[in-house]
């Protein structure tokens, strides 16, 4: 009961937060309804029992990712009239709907199946001995953290004056 | 403070709450009273300690004249915000500008909800406690933001955009403090941290103290730090159009944020309400004042610093010392598990003594290519 009503008003809040970052025309306030969004995602990990992924979702999301892209808009100039209108409009829509239809499509034809056994609690161990053991994904976490490192490399190289 | 301490056991201490009604609703209603009457008293006597403290360490004559021991300060304090006139600027974004010092203060209030004031005397005691408080403490950033954006003032803006500067930078070197401390006691949550600290961390992980006291202070900005809201700069930085009873709230985020990285120093490195003869909650308190008066102590006599300093005592001196930190801390943990205490301590100390020496020799400002 008190699960429902949690997981139902983060979806609401979840959806109309979505619409607001692609309707509102303040980029600012946006940027603002983005970062309700991810915090509502964050509560629908901890009625899942991933408590440690909502935790790490407020960090990422909100205290990094949502931080830099205010950031960006507070250095972009006269953003204060919203986003400029331009003829890309059209094919944005197009792409942007048959996303949507694929999505949908996946969602309602796959079979989702539901575990039998109760949620793991708490799951942080769990997760690190499936992330870093021998027999778990060591070998992705590391070709990501390279991945990310290169990135920040070629950032650098881009960004340093001649 | 009575704690109910049958309720608490009977609790599943979850990260999701049994479902209601029950015990857990009751448990959480006295816990939010409870913090919320905390906070707001603490942030009064911290207030005293710091105007008195102040006044005392730099010679300023006011604070110690108003009421017995200037005891009416916080009070004289208080009325006069409450007093004034709250002025919302012409071309301000209103619902940004007003929803500001809302946002920044609901999460300063919420980490409080897994400090342990005693065994099990906690909100909630959720198993990736130090984690929820690093992710919390990250949304009021946002807050600041709003408040710098929704101002429409130039100086506001630049203030909110230093608060970011320091802010992703110092919260690399906190969190990996933490994470030594994470190391050695095996457990994010704070009250199984506090229960690990026979011997308190600090004498285990003085280097990672002093990183994590450090990034602390940058990040809620207090002095020498306090660039974001740099007087002779920025008027006063993200909060310049404030007035009112919306400064009041900024004012009050700014100490409510000292106390509770006051608290967390004291939960990781302190032993937190670990003590002898003194009631638990008591020593958690004291010892929340101790850190806190030796933030007071920083704040009047160290000068500020620049911002290029700034960013570069967080990457080329707190971060590199936080990494070798929490890299000699793995191979302790790991390699040498069951050293004696005195040795172990030892140890770090000499580390942490020579680490910091070579690291000022090494420290250097952009190699002379200052260009600010």
């Amino acid at each position: 009961m008190g699960l429902t009503a949690a997981f139902w008003i983060m979806a609401v809040v979840a959806v109309v937060a979505a619409l607001g970052v692609v309707f509102l025309r303040n980029v600012f306030r946006a940027a603002l309804a983005l970062v309700l969004c991810f915090i509502t995602v964050a509560g629908l990990y901890i009625t899942l029992s991933a408590d440690f992924l909502a935790a790490v979702q407020i960090l990422v999301y909100v205290g990094a990712i949502s931080v830099l892209i205010i950031l960006a808009i507070m250095m972009t100039r006269e953003v204060q009239q919203g986003s400029p209108s331009n003829r890309m409009k059209l094919p944005a829509f197009i792409v942007a709907a048959v996303l949507l239809g694929i999505m949908i499509y996946t969602v309602t034809k796959t079979s989702w199946q539901i575990a039998a056994e109760s949620p793991l609690t708490p799951t942080t161990a769990p997760l690190a001995t499936k992330l870093f053991s021998e027999s778990g994904f060591i070998l992705p976490v590391e070709i990501a953290a390279m991945l990310i490192l290169a990135a920040i490399l070629g950032a650098i190289v881009i960004a340093r004056e001649k | 403070m009575a704690t109910p301490d049958l309720l608490i056991r009977t609790l599943p201490m979850q990260a999701v709450p049994p479902d209601w009604p029950g015990g857990y609703w009751w448990h959480w209603l006295f816990f939010t009273v409870v913090l919320i009457a905390f906070v707001l008293t603490m942030v009064m006597a911290v207030i005293y300690v710091e105007r008195r403290g102040l006044g005392r360490m730099q010679s300023r004559l006011g604070p110690n004249r108003t009421g017995p021991f200037g005891l009416l300060q916080p009070v004289a304090d208080a009325v006069k915000v409450l007093l004034k006139e709250n002025i919302v600027p012409d071309k301000a974004d209103k619902l940004v500008h007003w929803l500001a010092p809302v946002i920044a203060f609901a999460p300063v209030l919420m980490i409080f909800a897994v400090v342990p004031f005693q065994n099990g005397a906690l909100l909630a005691d959720l198993n990736i406690g130090i984690l929820y408080v690093v992710a919390i403490s990250s949304v009021a950033t946002v807050g600041v933001f709003m408040a710098g954006w929704g101002s429409s003032n130039k100086y506001s803006l630049l203030g909110a955009m230093r608060n970011v500067a320091a802010v992703v930078s110092y919260e690399m070197p906190l969190v990996l403090a933490v994470v030594g401390v994470v190391l050695v006691a095996g457990s994010l949550s704070m009250n199984q941290i506090v229960l690990a600290q026979d011997l308190p961390f600090i004498l285990f992980q003085p280097l990672g103290f002093l990183i994590f006291f450090a990034a602390g202070c940058a990040e809620i900005n207090r002095s020498p730090f306090d660039l974001m809201e740099a007087d002779q700069e920025l008027v006063a930085g993200f909060h310049t159009e404030y007035s009112g009873m919306k400064f009041a709230m900024f004012y009050l985020v700014e100490y409510a944020e000292a106390i509770a990285i006051a608290a967390i120093i004291t939960t990781l490195f302190l032993g937190g309400w670990r003590g002898p003869l003194l009631p638990p909650w008591l020593w958690f308190i004291v010892k929340i004042f101790v850190v806190f008066f030796i933030m007071v102590w920083t704040r009047s006599t160290f000068p500020r610093v620049r911002i290029d300093q700034l960013m570069a005592f967080a990457w080329k001196f707190l971060f590199p010392l936080a990494l070798i930190n929490l890299f000699i801390t793995a191979i302790q943990v790991l390699i040498w598990p069951d050293a004696l205490p005195w040795i172990l301590i030892i140890v770090n100390f000499a580390i942490m003594g020579i680490l910091i020496l070579l690291w000022s020799k090494l420290f250097k400002l952009g190699w002379g290519r200052l260009e600010v």
